[in-house]
């Protein structure tokens, strides 16, 4: 027999950018340990639109956990209390009968509240306009085997991609720094053939347009890492510094951008 | 915008300026840390060894490096002012549960650690190199006697021009400070404090240039850990052998006899 359970949710309510927010409390019972963390979100939605009452506003989309829309601070954890999960795969087996779960919207300056829990993000699409790409041709797809890679450098480039942007590590962070995301964007590009070409440009395009933004600094202390639903490496945030280190010094040289 | 200007403007160029600066430091401290074990050879190794401290380069190089020393906390201290002002500012509003996921004791307290230091670093510089903390100005001789003691080495009084050579009395103005009981509990508190910045910081300067990997970090991690107790061990036996009385004054600094006998003795 499947069970379920009762819970005490403290949400964060904010009806738009302006508003001041605060923490509304919500019973909830009967919830299937075996749902997910989002349709026990829906359930309380239901109940509220039932009631009369405005449904909790949160981002979501595939709900398979590869499209990095849901983004949601969960017991002061982003994406909850689960390794390498986000929010939408999270499952209410791993809470308990009784419990209290608090739910906030990612923390950070750069990422104003839009509603509720729904925050913009569009500084990270930034990020990416200003250097995730390559200045490739856009004609029809090459032949795969065209360009030789070696093994170990299309899994860290793989590993790297993994990326979902749901901008956990911002969330994460004491000073909602946007390293880990800039770096596995710089780490995926840098190291393949054709994102080399613009190595340099994009480490320092890139790194501009974050600290532009407002994100902060990194303070090498790893809460990025242990946030990140798909297990981005501090590595790649050694390499960004390396890499920006490097066309810096190219730069004084013979300007790169 | 000037290239420079870039880099000295970006969160990672600040921070590349302040591992380097850690650097030094970080070098700095085990340097001062095994001059200062010298005081368990004597009293006339210690001394001698401040002697060629302040003679091995013409006084304008002693202050170069110094100024170098003081620059360097500076571009540390700026880089951290600056960096903690914009990292504040990017995150105004905390959770409502506050609490790490898995980072460290020391990287979570390196600000507090690092002014407690910066406050230690000017008393220490007033109390050891300017002496003019109250009723320890050792440059006094009504405070410490004799100021002024002969340089040994080898078991041998260093002679130019028929007069013993005289030396500043490091020895005892050590074992004289570390009597005073609060300033050898502010100097252990100091380098423990010390020993908990280097924990996260040795490590993470080589993360700021890009030094480091998963592996690296297990192993920069543990030898941070190790290096920042040797630096506390090191520093902080002296206070804790002179309050249990195995460092002694010694007015003669080594030399078994007063100046005044040395001096007859030549004359002789």
């Amino acid at each position: 027999m499947e069970k379920t359970m009762n819970l005490t949710l403290r949400v964060w309510r904010q009806k738009n950018r302006l508003d001041v927010g605060k923490f509304v409390e919500y019973q909830l019972e009967n919830i299937s340990e075996d749902s997910s963390f989002l349709e026990m979100l829906d359930i309380l939605s239901e109940q509220l639109v039932e009631g009369g009452h405005e449904p909790v506003a949160f981002d979501h989309d595939c709900r398979e956990g590869i499209c990095g829309m849901c983004s949601m601070t969960i017991n002061g954890m982003p994406h909850g209390p689960e390794n390498g999960t986000t929010a939408c795969q999270l499952h209410m087996r791993h809470f308990h009968d009784g419990q209290t779960i608090t739910i906030e919207p990612w923390r950070a300056k750069p990422f104003p509240v839009i509603k509720d829990l729904v925050v913009d993000r569009s500084p990270l699409d930034r990020i990416i306009q200003s250097g995730g790409f390559i200045t490739g041709r856009a004609g029809s797809a090459v032949d795969a085997n065209a360009m030789p890679i070696s093994k170990q450098i299309a899994d860290y480039a793989m590993d790297a991609a993994a990326c979902i942007g749901c901008g956990a590590c911002v969330a994460a962070c004491p000073n909602a720094s946007a390293m880990l995301f800039t770096a596995a964007k710089v780490s995926h590009m840098n190291s393949l053939p054709q994102g080399k070409a613009e190595k340099d440009r994009r480490s320092l395009a890139m790194v501009t347009t974050m600290d532009g933004e407002g994100f902060g600094g990194c303070t090498n202390i790893g809460e990025c890492e242990a946030a990140c639903p798909k297990g981005i490496p501090l590595d790649m945030i050694a390499q960004l510094n390396r890499d920006y280190a490097v066309a810096q010094v190219k730069n004084f040289f013979q300007p790169v951008l | 915008m000037c290239s420079l200007c870039s880099f000295l403007k970006s969160t990672i160029g600040r921070k590349i300026l302040m591992a380097l600066s850690g650097l030094v430091l970080v070098l700095f401290v085990l340097g001062h840390m095994l001059g200062n074990l010298q005081i368990f050879l004597g009293a006339d190794v210690i001394n001698a060894y401040a002697y060629k401290l302040h003679h091995v380069l013409p006084t304008s190089g002693l202050w170069a490096i110094r100024l170098f020393l003081l620059g360097t906390i500076a571009v540390h201290l700026w880089a951290a002012i600056s960096l903690t002002l914009d990292n504040r500012k990017a995150r105004p509003q905390g959770y409502d549960e506050d609490k790490p996921i898995q980072a460290s004791y020391g990287a979570r307290t390196m600000r507090v650690s690092g002014l407690i230091l910066l406050a230690f670093i000017v008393f220490h510089i007033a109390h050891y190199t300017a002496r003019v903390i109250p009723s320890m100005e050792y440059n006094d001789e009504s405070v410490m006697s004799p100021v002024e003691v002969p340089l040994v080495k080898n078991g041998h009084v260093v002679m130019k021009e028929g007069a013993p050579v005289m030396t500043f009395n490091v020895n005892d103005m050590m074992v004289d400070g570390f009597q005073v009981w609060w300033v050898s509990l502010f100097y252990i508190i100091a380098t423990g404090l010390l020993c908990l910045h280097l924990s996260h910081g040795f490590s993470s300067m080589f993360q700021s240039v890009g030094l480091r990997n998963s592996l690296w970090r297990k192993r920069l991690d543990k030898i941070a850990l190790i290096y920042g107790w040797v630096i506390f061990l090191g520093f902080a036996i002296i206070p804790v052998a002179t309050l249990a009385g195995i460092l002694k004054e010694d007015p003669t600094g080594g030399a078994g006899e007063p100046v005044a006998a040395i001096t007859e003795t030549l004359h002789k």
